[in-house]
């Protein structure tokens, strides 16, 4: 790929031609505030946070969505662009609510984080703020629309790489917001629960339900692992706190991008559930009474032993799991061909 | 016998007004007299004089009739059709010097006018194409199709060309970049989506000229080498849609549409998108974004449409007006058509004259022209003989010029360093009863409510100037509102995402420029001098008109009137709502505001 030569901040940089303003400063090591940017969403050029001046503009372009052009000269910390940032945190600011205190996402917000390093402590402007609803409805996470910044990855993620397109964009001017169509309560919507919205806000207008009021993001420990539920092999983040599981977090390293789906995301409250069994049951006299390993595998053999002789090996068959990996369903379906059958199937087929 | 011709203006304006039921019962007039078959009734596009519709023109003498009512019908019959007497009260009354005036080329409004893209418009019936034909309509287009497509763009670069939707980029740049980008498919788009307030120049040539659109956009689509266009038209415009369809019909089943165009292996096939009424849907990329059946909002450019439009395929979009150009262009020539205007501003300009002005319409006009010749030599000056005070021009995303730039030449550039732009066209004139602050509060309401919502300081930061312009007209402003106005309006311009956010502060910033004295009064005095801000206005009775007729007494919702018969009545200024009824109903000009 050509190269490009161009001076940000002073410095004189050579990056790839076709590059963005932002990725091309990353790369130099300058930091640009984003709200509405993802690497892996179409490019929005919605928040207008990341502007920067370039000689020559008349306006500020939005790093997120310029590419470099040979020989351009870019400023990320001039006077005329600090001046711009602050206006849109002060405008932010006139309608977002001021409860940080409480908030859960305090410690994780990039307004809060911004709002540090611009010295902005609220909004100058009075004025009408937008009053929606809380909305609960669901079982697995909050939504706070007079939080929401309208930054639009939520549903840029929900088109693009989820591909449910529950949300969008509706009304205009002051009165837009993130709904479902025709705003019914996102539980009747076309809405899977992936729960990828609630970890790419950048803001607290979506929280999950779990761990709640249980730990900030910097009190909790951060434990990689891989999910258990099927063979994808997702990585996530369990969030630790007190010896207990709080909540689940993307690794966006990971292989699969941070990508999850609604169990690995919010289905692991079992874990600490009493319902959970933790031996083998095995029902005598009509109860299901604690056995051991021992027990309950032979118990299995001698019944499958029994079966085959008495009715033929095809009168067995095997239903493997989609939680097991690729090689124990291969063993699985090993094990029933030696005793004789073909019988063999598994859930995800289903 | 050969027929005599009756052209009337079918334009919405004209239609509105009533044109359609005078034709009516000029055709039953000519039945009831057996004359029926002497006449051809031809409805035409607008003849842009709005102010003074419905219009008719009978041939060959051009007898130019205005407001001409259906029981006008039988004395225009009778006298003029059957006696040859022309009925003198139905004639245009120059309003200066009251003479009556029989051929429309006599009159002020058309006298200074150059109509050239409107020279179909008025002339020819939009419904039929071999009347396009006649006007050397497809001339162009046979023209173009035996020449080199670069010729064709290096023609269209030459002549000077400019966008006349807003921006006024060059149209031959425009073409050559969708030419010169990689791609197989490739589109051309007709911007039809007309939204500034007061503005009605694309739809009159939409509705008056439309083959005119469609040849321009013919000449464009071989040029770049498009084989598809969409013409995206706002679905508040029925008659241009009815008329662009039948145009398209008329336009297959000639081959100027279609497969293998008048034999040259040049296909072409043109659609209509209907758009929904959004403002923002005039921003190119949101136009695409609804034409793909997305919501209407904007996105980022780079990349131009140019290299990734709709679809992701190299679009080129030209407004209306700009397409209908381009005929002209390849006709006449490069070299005639830039002949006209001024040095970096070439050809016409179609303005719509609305607000406190005599002549309300269209006219075009060269370049260059001066914004006085404009208002005062065609729009026949502010009504009701009221002083000139400014005039808005571009639309929401222009600025307001006050007297003293009257004689600013009419072009991109003049315009932009006075702080306003060509914008598509909109001219609207104030007289010394328009408050300022109150306009731009107006321009504001509406940008706010345009905005689509995607970008943080066009929907969060128009809200908040147009909250302080709200709170300055109700009398609660404050001092440092204009800093804070000022600072909001230089911040959106500098970093919203598109058009509308980056000229939404114009009327604010210009009335800030040009009517400081204004705001400054309505924050430190509480006083609206245009009498406009009913929070800051009292009304009063004049002592001395005052008859005592007792008429505002009765027109007044909240009784806030009294007063004797014969004496002089008096106003209870705790009950009054200043609801503005009496002043409208007093014919002495007893009542009056401080």
């Amino acid at each position: 790929m050509s190269k490009v030569s161009i001076t940000i901040n002073g410095r004189a940089v050579q990056v790839d031609s076709g590059t963005t303003i932002l990725e091309a400063a990353k790369a130099a090591g300058i930091d640009i505030p984003t709200f509405c940017h993802d690497p892996e969403l179409t490019k929005a050029g919605a928040c207008r946070i990341c502007v920067v001046e370039v000689a020559g503009a008349r306006n500020l372009p939005a790093s997120c969505t310029t590419p470099v052009a040979e020989g351009m000269v870019i400023e990320t910390e001039s006077q005329r662009v600090i001046n711009s940032r602050k206006t849109v945190l002060k405008l932010i600011w006139a309608n977002h609510p001021q409860d940080c205190l409480v908030c859960e996402k305090t410690g994780s917000c990039r307004l809060q984080d911004y709002s540090y390093r611009y010295d902005i402590t609220g909004s100058t402007y009075k004025g009408e703020r937008k009053e929606i609803e809380f909305d609960d409805t669901n079982p697995f996470f909050f939504r706070d629309l007079n939080k929401c910044i309208l930054c639009g990855k939520c549903i840029r993620k929900c088109h693009e790489v989820n591909g449910a397109g529950a949300i969008d964009f509706t009304f205009r001017g002051f009165d837009t917001k993130v709904t479902t169509a025709f705003d019914v309560p996102i539980e009747e919507s076309s809405c899977v629960f992936c729960g990828m919205c609630v970890d790419i806000c950048p803001v607290g207008a979506l929280t999950p339900k779990q761990g709640l009021r249980q730990g900030r993001s910097f009190e909790v420990d951060r434990v990689l692992t891989t999910c258990a539920y099927c063979g994808c092999g997702c990585t996530f983040y369990l969030k630790v706190s007190n010896d207990k599981i709080i909540g689940v977090s993307p690794n966006f390293e990971g292989s699969l991008d941070g990508h999850m789906c609604v169990k690995g995301r919010f289905g692991w409250d079992y874990i600490d559930n009493d319902n959970r069994l933790k031996t083998p049951m095995i029902k005598k006299d009509g109860e299901f009474v604690e056995a051991t390993w021992d027990e309950a595998l032979t118990l299995v053999a001698n019944k499958f032993k029994e079966v085959g002789a008495q009715y033929g090996a095809d009168a067995l068959a095997g239903l493997s799991s989609a939680r097991a990996t690729n090689e124990e369903n291969y063993l699985f379906q090993k094990l029933f061909r030696s005793l004789g059958t073909n019988n063999v199937d598994h859930c995800a087929r289903l | 016998m050969s027929q005599k011709r009756i052209l009337l203006c079918a334009g919405t304006g004209c239609i509105s007004s009533g044109a359609l039921k005078a034709r009516d019962a000029l055709i039953e007039e000519l039945n009831k007299r057996n004359m029926a078959n002497d006449f051809l009734i031809v409805g035409s596009g607008c003849h842009g004089f709005c102010e003074q519709g419905p219009i008719f023109i009978v041939y060959p003498e051009e007898t130019f009739y205005c407001g001409v009512q259906p029981e006008d019908a039988a004395e225009l019959v009778e006298e003029h059709l059957v006696n040859g007497r022309i009925v003198d009260r139905l004639l245009f009354k120059d309003p200066i010097s009251g003479v009556r005036v029989r051929n429309h080329r006599e009159i002020g409004f058309y006298a200074k006018q150059m109509r050239k893209v409107l020279g179909n418009c008025g002339v020819i019936d939009p419904e039929n194409i071999d009347e396009y034909i006649s006007a050397k309509g497809y001339e162009g287009l046979k023209k173009a199709l035996l020449m080199e497509k670069t010729a064709i763009i290096e023609e269209v670069k030459s002549s000077g060309l400019r966008g006349r939707g807003g921006a006024g980029f060059s149209t031959g740049m425009k073409w050559d970049f969708t030419y010169k980008a990689k791609g197989e498919k490739k589109y051309i788009v007709c911007n039809a989506d007309e939204g500034d307030p007061g503005a009605f120049m694309d739809r009159s040539v939409l509705e008056g000229d439309p083959h005119a659109v469609i040849e321009g956009m013919l000449i464009a689509a071989y040029a770049i080498n498009a084989d598809e266009g969409y013409v995206y038209v706002r679905a508040e415009y029925p008659l241009a849609i009815s008329r662009l369809r039948i145009a398209i019909k008329q336009a297959l089943e000639y081959g100027f549409l279609g497969e293998n165009i008048l034999g040259s292996g040049f296909s072409f096939d043109l659609k209509i998108k209907e758009g929904a009424g959004a403002f923002v849907c005039g921003e190119e990329t949101a136009l695409l974004a609804s034409i793909e059946g997305e919501r209407g909002m904007p996105r980022p450019r780079p990349p131009f449409p140019a290299n990734s439009g709709l679809w992701g395929k190299p679009t080129c979009l030209n407004n209306v007006e700009t397409l209908a150009n381009v005929p002209l262009i390849l006709r006449e020539g490069a070299q005639a058509y830039a002949a006209i205007g001024t040095e970096r501003s070439k050809g016409t300009k179609v303005f719509a004259l609305t607000g406190k002005i005599n002549n309300t319409g269209l006219a075009e006009v060269p370049m260059g022209m001066t914004m006085r010749e404009i208002i005062f030599d065609i729009g026949g000056g502010v009504k009701d003989n009221r002083e000139f005070k400014a005039v808005q021009i571009g639309g929401p995303s222009g600025g307001c010029l006050p007297a003293e730039q009257l004689d600013l030449p009419v072009d991109y550039d003049s315009l932009a360093v006075a702080g306003a732009i060509m914008g598509s066209g909109g001219l609207v004139v104030m007289d010394e009863k328009t408050c300022m602050v109150d306009l731009a509060r107006f321009f504001l309401t509406f940008t706010q409510n345009e905005s689509c919502g995607k970008c943080i300081p066009c929907r969060e930061g128009t809200k908040r100037m147009l909250e302080i312009l709200e709170r300055i007209t109700e009398g609660k402003g404050e001092e440092d509102d204009l800093d804070t106005l000022q600072d909001l309006a230089i911040a959106i311009k500098d970093s919203s995402l598109c058009g509308l956010g980056q000229t939404a502060p114009n009327p604010v910033l210009s009335t800030l420029r040009y009517f400081m004295d204004e705001y400054k009064e309505h924050i430190l005095e509480g006083k609206c001098r245009a009498g406009s801000c009913t929070n800051l206005i009292t009304y009063y009775v004049f002592a001395d008109n005052c008859i005592g007729c007792g008429v505002c007494k009765k027109v007044c919702p909240v009784d806030a009137i009294s007063g004797e018969r014969k004496v002089l009545h008096e106003i209870d200024t705790a009950l009054c709502i200043k609801c503005g009824a009496c002043i409208e109903k007093c014919k002495f000009d007893a009542i009056k505001t401080r």
